[in-house]
């Protein structure tokens, strides 16, 4: 991971694009994990169908990652001969380059296999050498100048050692300009969204893969005047949040798909007593435990239908790494907005992929809760009328007193069982949702064709990934993901897909529950076509190019 | 928060209630309760509305909405937690949560260990009746093993009954009493105590349920304050409570922990601030 992280810095500092991604066995802590990297001359969000280069600093369970590391026969696999390659790899055609990573790290002061690796890949991609001093300054130098030293040693040695090879994987030259470029992963994104959307309170209990947005959030809220607290559990999380809320702090929590089945009931009671919550789930594979280190996009299902009785609440999906930011922030200004829950529908593979992104442009999207602040006769919380959202008190507002209630409640908060109250904060609490303006955020829609792919999260970049690759060939495709996720926004839909000759449904989930999702709420006379498969593995782009153009007809 | 209002006069106790008629039996201890709340309010000259009242769920929970100050009725056995969140981020409120020993001790259980522990400055007030009330009359921890009444264990709960008082003080909490529904005045005292005290205070009041356990009614023969002062001292309080037969009341703890400080004081992002970490490293 470390190698890895350098390989990115250096690679934007020389000014191209790229993404990494992390993938680790069911151990959490330490065993095997992979960095996959993806370098490139344009803008990436996905890795490619094949990879070109695998360098296996330590061979030990490798064979774990084989179906998440696609070769082919133009792949060059290297390391130490000794250490055994997993014949796995192999199988696939791809050539074997001896790199005796253990001797020649042996044979350096402190030095390091990790580094010669990435000295061997410097020199395969014909990266500039020159730029590892300074990141390894930057990103080592707080070891001591002799992990600089010797990690430079090692590149070097790591470099000569496959000169033979050297520049086979050469990219082309960057483009020659750029603003500013930020390296930054998913959930860094989603903490920097939920911030700068005005959350100043986070509770929360650790969860892979949900953790180090909470680890980033938890010195940047200092930064701002706000506080993380590490609850007892997730029960508690959510609660506190409810708390912080109903005094007039927007509240956010993090965490994955355990741990929004534990939250499940008391995000209703945000929904009933109508105080503004957010909840970032950062999918993994379930059920239950599941694989709590890789991705799927499995919790979709529970985040639209989880809460038990009627009980309209916003989910939202980000659309990249870097939208993990701009969905955060939105979900936070529109569950202050709306009073009400927002679930946004991160995962694994957003919230762990580093990514060089342009520097994402600020939007004006900051908490808007609609407050009491004078004292009003006969102050009623849950009035009725115009849009639904009715003025919120917050303590310390005199004449204002009321009482927030989970039990089906008159106008005024007081608890009431009577038919016609339950129908009118029924209504109440769905109306505001729905007749909400979301404006042309809710999806994201990408070219005219009329074949269409639609999906949603993470899966997106694959899909993007293979609209490229499908223009090239002389078929354009049309993409829809909707960002907004609940409430449905049915005439939206219709003019997205108008015209539509074929949709195909792309999502990362065994049950296609995005598939379902869409038949019940924005039904298709001519149906839709799945493409659905479980994690971890990502959608690769061929799978998608396939059902378009299947190689028979090329 | 500026300070909204000030107050010609103290208000009375009844300016404390709201017009809501509670939901309680007629003789629920509870009423003596909620008396005691509007009473210890009046008595250290709260405003209303700079007062916040947490519950979760049960008949006791139902405190909130009979008092005319701010309030939330929570789900169940997550009291707790609503109002730490409350209090951290808005420490110029006066935050108490309300609720019975379901609630608190049963399925909200880890949560009273925790919130001990971290000694946010609450007071946490439990009416103990050793019965589910609003369920109808089942078990609860408090509930002796061999109280045979309850249809869902009727052969009694066989299982060690809960002690609040020793595991909060095991657990950290820095204010501990109990009082008896039968003194309203005792236990408005008590809570205006632990009201003052820093840090979490918990008071235990035993509270009859007349419907499910008529046999409390006699509750009022046995409780005795307790023939000592309040100790700092948790070694001595543990012996004590240890050893009482929980019918003693009056303030049993006052401990000197610090109470729990977040440095919440929330101001507008430094436009780029944050962003730094994110720049190339060159």
């Amino acid at each position: 991971m470390t190698a890895g992280g350098i390989l990115l810095e250096v690679a934007a500092q020389a000014g191209y694009h790229g993404i990494m991604t992390r993938s680790s066995g069911p151990q959490i802590r330490g065993g095997e994990a992979a960095a996959m990297l993806r370098i490139s001359t344009f803008p990436v969000e996905s890795h490619a169908d094949v990879f070109d280069i695998l360098v296996g600093v330590d061979w030990l369970n490798a064979e774990r990652f084989r179906a998440e590391i696609p070769l082919g026969p133009d792949s060059l696999v290297v390391g130490d001969l000794d250490g055994r390659p997993p014949a796995e790899y192999l199988a696939t055609g791809a050539r074997l380059l001896a790199l005796p990573l253990s001797r020649l790290a042996r044979e350096r002061e402190g030095g390091r296999e990790n580094m010669v690796a990435l000295g061997a890949i410097s020199a395969l991609a014909a990266l500039p050498r020159g730029l590892f001093e300074g990141v390894l300054n930057a990103l080592l130098g707080r070891k001591g100048s002799e992990a600089v030293v010797s990690g430079m040693a090692c590149i070097e040695a790591g470099a000569q050692c496959v000169a033979g090879e050297s520049g086979t994987f050469a990219l082309a030259p960057p483009a020659p300009t750029r603003g500013a470029i930020w390296n930054i992963s998913g959930n860094e994104a989603a903490g920097l969204g939920a911030i700068r959307g005005g959350v100043r309170f986070v509770a929360a209990y650790p969860i892979t893969p949900a953790t180090e947005l909470l680890e980033w959030m938890a010195p940047a809220l200092e930064q701002v005047g706000g506080v993380l607290v590490q609850a007892e559990d997730e029960l508690a999380s959510v609660n506190q949040l409810i708390g912080a809320s109903f005094g007039g702090t927007p509240s956010l929590t993090a965490t994955s798909g355990p741990g929004l089945a534990l939250m499940t009931e008391s995000i209703g009671l945000a929904v009933a007593s109508e105080t503004p919550v957010v909840v970032v789930d950062v999918m993994r594979g379930g059920p239950s435990t599941g694989i709590p280190t890789k991705s799927e996009q499995g919790d979709l299902n529970i985040a639209l239908y989880g809460l038990h009785g009627d009980a309209p609440h916003l989910v939202l999906a980000p659309l990249s790494v870097a939208d993990c930011l701009f969905t955060t922030q939105w979900a936070v200004h529109l569950a202050e907005k709306l009073q009400t829950a927002a679930i946004v529908l991160s995962d694994q593979s957003l919230g762990q992929t580093r990514a060089l992104i342009e520097r994402p442009a600020e939007v004006a999207f900051v908490s808007g809760r609609s407050i009491q602040r004078t004292p009003v006769a006969g102050y009623q919380r849950y009035a009725l009328g115009g849009d639904g959202v009715s003025p919120m008190a917050l303590p310390g507002t005199p004449g204002c007193q009321y009482t927030a209630d989970g039990l089906e409640h008159a106008p005024s908060g007081t608890p009431s069982s009577r038919a016609e109250d339950h129908r009118r904060q029924l209504d109440k609490r769905r109306d505001k949702l729905t007749g909400h303006d979301y404006g042309d955020h809710w999806a994201l829609i990408e070219g005219d064709g009329d074949v269409v792919v639609l999906t949603w999260g993470s899966s997106l970049a694959p899909v993007r990934e293979a609209r490229r690759s499908l223009a090239g060939r002389g078929i354009d495709v049309r993409i829809v993901a909707p960002r907004l996720l609940m409430p449905v926004q049915p005439a939206r839909m219709r003019e997205a897909l108008s015209g539509a000759s074929r949709v195909l449904v792309v999502e990362q989930s065994h049950g296609a529950q995005f598939l379902h999702y869409l038949q019940a709420f924005y039904p298709r006379e001519r149906g839709y076509e799945s493409l659905a498969q479980p994690g971890p593995l990502p959608i690769r782009p061929e799978q998608v190019v396939e059902r378009f153009n299947p190689r028979g007809s090329r | 928060m500026e300070q909204l209002s000030t107050r010609q006069a103290a208000l009375k106790p009844k300016d404390y209630k709201s017009d809501n008629k509670p939901v309680w039996c007629p003789g629920c201890g509870d009423f003596s309760v909620l008396s005691a709340f509007t009473k210890a309010m009046s008595a250290m000259t709260l405003d209303p509305e700079r007062v916040a009242v947490i519950s979760g769920i049960g008949c006791s929970s139902r405190i909130p909405a009979y008092l005319n100050v701010y309030g939330f009725h929570a789900v169940h056995g997550r009291a707790l937690p609503v109002a730490i969140g409350l209090k951290i981020t808005r420490p110029d409120l006066t935050v108490l949560v309300a609720g019975g020993d379901g609630d608190g001790f049963s399925i909200g259980g880890n949560h009273f260990l925790q919130a001990c522990r971290r000694n946010v400055d609450i007071t946490y007030v439990v009416m103990d009746n050793q019965v589910y009330g609003m369920t109808k009359g089942q078990a609860s921890p408090t509930t002796a093993p061999d109280w045979m009444r309850s249809k869902l264990t009727p052969h009694g709960t066989r299982i060690n009954p809960f002690y609040p008082l020793v595991i909060a003080l095991a657990s950290g909490a820095n204010f501990i009493a109990r009082a008896s529904s039968n003194d309203p005045n005792g236990t408005a005292r008590v809570i205006a105590e632990a009201v003052e005290h820093p840090g979490f205070s918990f008071v235990q009041v035993l509270s009859p349920c007349v419907t499910f356990r008529p046999e409390q009614r006699d509750w009022k023969k046995i409780v005795r304050p307790a023939p000592v002062a309040p100790t700092a001292d948790p070694a001595v309080a543990a012996r004590r409570l240890m050893t009482d037969d929980n019918f003693f009341i009056g303030t049993l703890f006052k401990g000197g922990r610090a109470p729990f400080e977040s440095g919440f004081a929330p101001r507008a992002e430094v436009a780029g601030e944050l962003e730094r970490s994110f720049g190339l490293t060159a």
